[in-house]
C-alpha cells in the first residue's frame, strides 16, 4: 500500500522522541564539556616529547638529531642544538635540543616523526583541547609545552609505551653488559700488567685468562 | 465573561483605537492589527525554531539545545543576536538591488497573507470575499522572490536552487488549489470567514469540520503535501539541499538577509498551517462542542501549533526526495487525485443527506487511493533509475 513505508518510519521517530526522554541508553551522545566519553588507545592528534624522570629538562629523550625535522612533510617542527653536551637515559653525553619547536596549525598528524624516531624521544598525544585566542603564538608549543613524562605517555597509549619501555630497557642492558665486559677486560689486563714484572713464574697462569676475557668482550657486540 | 476573553483582542483595539479622533480610528484600528501580526507571528517563529531544534534532537536521539537559559529556550535569541551581528556580504557581481529586496519581498509576501487569516471569532484583518483567491496570489508571489534571489546572486548553486524551486512550487501550487477549491465548492464561498462559519456547526458535539468528510479527508492531504512542497520543507526541501546547492537559492545571503529568508520560510509555514487549518479542521472552532468556552483565538494558535510539529516530525523522518521523482508524484499522483477529489465532492454536494454518500465517495477515494497508488507510483517509476548512456 502507498504510504506504508512513511507511517512506518513516523512511527520510528515518535519512539525515539518518546525513548529519549525515559531511557538515557538511548541517547547516542554526550553533553561534552561535564561528561567525556574516554578516547580508544589508538586516538591521536599532534606529537609530544616524551621525558624520564622527574625533571623534564634533564630527562627529555630527544638529542636533537633533527630526523624528525627532516621527514617532517608540512614542515611544523623546528629544532636548534644545543652547543654542550647532557648524559641520556644510558648516561652516555648527548647534545640536547635547545629549541624545539612544532607549530600545531600546521602538523597533520601524520605521525612520521614518531615513525624516523630512533631515540623512541617523540610520541603522539592525545589532547585536542588546545583552542587559544592567540593564532600565531599560541599555536606554536616550544619544548616545554611539548615535554611530556613518560607515565603521561603510559596513560595515553599503554600497549605501546610497554612495548617502548622493554626495547629501551633491553638496550640499556646491552649497553650496560657491554661495558661491564669492557671493565671486566680493562681490570684483567690491568691485572695482568700488573702481574707480569712483579712474578714472571706466574705469567703463564694469566695468560690463558687473557684471551678469554676478550672473547667475552666480543660476544656482545653484533 | 467568556464572550469577553473570546474577543480580548477586538474589544482592547476598540479600546486604544477609542482615544483618537473618529476621523483616525480605522486606520490606527488598521495600524494596531498589523502590529499584531507582525509581533505574534516572529514570536511564534522563535518558538518554532526550538521546538524544530529540540524536537529533531529527540528523534535522532540527541538532547538539542540546551546552553542558552534554562534548557535552552532563550536558543532563539542567540541565534537571532548572531545573525544580526554577522557581516552582510554581497557579491561583487551580483545585482546588489534585486538581491537586496529577494528577502525584503519574502517577508512583505508572506505576511500579506495574514491579512485573510480568520485568527479568531471577529478576528480577520480584511474580510474580503475572494479571501481564497487573494490568499493564494499572495503565496505564489513567493516564488518571484526565491527565483529574484538565485537569480540575483550570480552563482551557479543560487540558480540551480531557484530554478528547482520555482520548478516544484509551480508544480505543487495547482494541487494545492484544486484540493482548496473542493471547499470552495461545497461551501459555495471564496470568503475564509464563512468557510470557518459554514464548519462552525455541530452535531451530537461533533463539529462538522470537512477533515472529518470522505473528500476532505482525502483533500486536507493532498494539501498537506503540497503544502510541505510549497514552503520547502523536508521531504521537499530540494532547492535547498545542502548535499548538492551548498544551501540552494539563499547560498549567497549572509547575516540579516539570510535571517530574512529563514523568517520568511518559518511565517509561510505558519501561514499556510492556518489556511489548512481554516479550510479543513474548522479553523477557530471549538473540536467538541463542550469545549466552546475557551477563546477561539486559542483553538487557532493551538491547531497551527500542532500543523508545525507535524511538519517537524516529518523533517525528522523522510529522506530529501530526488528531483524526477518530486515531479513523479506531482503530475502523476497528486494532481490526479485531487482532480478526482472534485468530483467526489461535487458528488458529495448533490447526493444530499444520508448514509449512502459516505459509502459512494469513501469507496471512490479508496479505489482510487489504491489504484493510483499501484499504477502511477509502480516500481517502473520510482525505481532505481537507470543509465542509458552510462553503462
Amino acid at each position: 500500500m502507498l504510504g506504508e513505508g512513511i507511517l512506518k518510519g513516523l512511527a520510528e521517530t515518535a519512539r525515539n522522541f518518546a525513548g529519549s526522554f525515559v531511557s538515557a541508553e538511548r541517547l547516542t551522545t554526550v553533553e561534552y564539556p561535564e561528561h567525556r566519553i574516554a578516547p580508544i588507545e589508538n586516538t591521536r592528534d599532534f606529537p609530544f616529547l616524551v621525558y624520564d624522570g622527574d625533571d623534564w629538562e634533564k630527562g627529555l629523550r630527544c638529542v636533537a638529531c633533527q630526523i624528525c625535522e627532516k621527514e617532517c612533510p608540512p614542515k611544523c617542527i623546528y629544532i636548534e642544538k644545543s652547543t654542550d653536551k647532557k648524559p641520556d637515559y644510558v648516561g652516555k653525553p648527548q647534545i640536547y635540543p635547545a629549541r624545539f619547536d612544532i607549530d600545531i596549525s600546521v602538523c597533520m598528524s601524520c605521525q612520521i616523526c614518531v615513525e624516523v624516531c630512533p631515540f623512541e624521544a617523540i610520541k603522539m598525544d592525545t589532547e585536542f583541547e588546545l583552542a587559544t585566542t592567540d593564532r600565531f603564538g599560541g599555536l606554536l608549543h616550544d619544548r616545554k609545552q611539548l615535554a611530556k613524562s613518560n607515565e603521561h605517555y603510559h596513560k595515553i597509549h599503554p600497549t605501546e609505551a610497554a612495548e617502548v619501555d622493554a626495547r629501551l630497557a633491553e638496550e640499556k642492558a646491552k649497553v650496560e653488559a657491554k661495558a661491564k665486559a669492557a671493565a671486566e677486560a680493562a681490570a684483567a689486563k690491568a691485572a695482568a700488567a700488573a702481574a707480569k714484572p712483579a712474578a714472571t713464574p706466574a705469567a703463564p697462569a694469566a695468560k690463558p685468562a687473557a684471551p678469554a676475557a676478550k672473547q667475552d668482550e666480543g660476544e656482545p657486540k653484533p | 465573561m467568556i464572550e469577553k476573553l473570546d474577543q480580548i483582542f477586538v474589544l482592547l483595539t476598540g479600546w486604544l483605537v477609542g482615544f483618537l479622533p473618529g476621523f483616525l480610528q480605522p486606520l490606527a484600528g488598521v495600524v494596531i492589527a498589523v502590529a499584531a501580526i507582525l509581533v505574534t507571528f516572529p514570536a511564534l517563529f522563535a518558538i518554532c525554531v526550538l521546538l524544530e531544534r529540540k524536537g529533531l534532537g529527540r528523534m535522532q536521539n540527541r538532547i538539542g539545545p540546551n546552553r542558552v537559559g534554562p534548557f535552552g529556550i532563550f536558543q532563539p535569541v542567540a541565534d537571532g543576536l548572531k545573525s544580526l551581528t554577522k557581516e552582510d556580504i554581497v557579491p561583487l557581481k551580483a545585482d546588489a538591488v534585486v538581491h537586496f529586496l529577494a528577502p525584503v519581498f519574502l517577508v512583505v509576501v508572506v505576511f500579506m497573507g495574514y491579512a485573510v487569516l480568520p485568527v479568531g471569532r471577529h478576528m480577520t484583518l480584511v474580510n474580503m470575499d475572494a479571501g481564497l483567491l487573494f490568499y493564494f496570489a499572495m503565496g505564489a508571489s513567493t516564488e518571484l522572490s526565491v527565483f529574484m534571489a538565485g537569480w540575483a546572486s550570480r552563482n551557479k548553486y543560487s540558480l540551480l536552487g531557484a530554478m528547482r524551486a520555482v520548478a516544484q512550487m509551480i508544480s505543487y501550487e495547482v494541487p494545492l488549489l484544486m484540493s482548496s477549491v473542493a471547499v470552495v465548492m461545497i461551501t459555495g464561498s471564496l470568503s475564509l470567514n464563512k468557510i470557518v462559519e459554514a464548519q462552525n456547526v455541530y452535531t451530537w458535539g461533533l463539529p462538522h469540520w470537512y477533515i472529518f468528510t470522505p473528500w476532505g479527508f482525502a483533500g486536507f492531504v493532498m494539501f498537506a503535501i503540497a503544502a510541505t512542497a510549497e514552503t520547502n520543507r523536508s521531504p521537499f526541501d530540494l532547492p535547498e539541499g545542502e548535499s548538492e546547492l551548498v544551501a540552494g537559492y539563499f547560498t549567497e545571503y549572509s547575516g540579516f538577509k539570510f535571517a530574512e529568508f529563514f523568517l520568511g520560510e518559518y511565517v509561510g509555514m505558519l501561514s499556510i498551517s492556518g489556511l489548512g487549518t481554516t479550510l479543513f479542521l474548522g479553523g477557530w472552532s471549538a473540536p467538541l462542542e463542550v469545549l466552546g468556552f475557551v477563546p477561539s483565538w486559542c483553538w487557532f494558535f493551538a491547531k497551527i501549533m500542532m500543523s508545525m510539529c507535524v511538519f517537524i516530525w516529518l523533517r525528522g523522518t523522510l529522506p530529501r526526495l530526488r528531483q524526477d521523482q518530486l515531479m513523479n508524484f506531482a503530475w502523476k499522483f497528486v494532481l490526479p487525485f485531487t482532480l478526482l477529489n472534485l468530483f467526489v465532492a461535487a458528488t458529495w454536494r448533490f447526493m444530499g443527506d444520508g448514509w449512502l454518500r459516505w459509502v459512494v465517495c469513501s469507496a471512490v477515494l479508496v479505489i482510487a487511493y489504491v489504484v493510483v497508488g499501484r499504477a502511477g507510483m509502480s516500481r517502473e517509476h520510482f525505481g532505481p533509475r537507470s543509465y542509458r548512456y552510462a553503462e
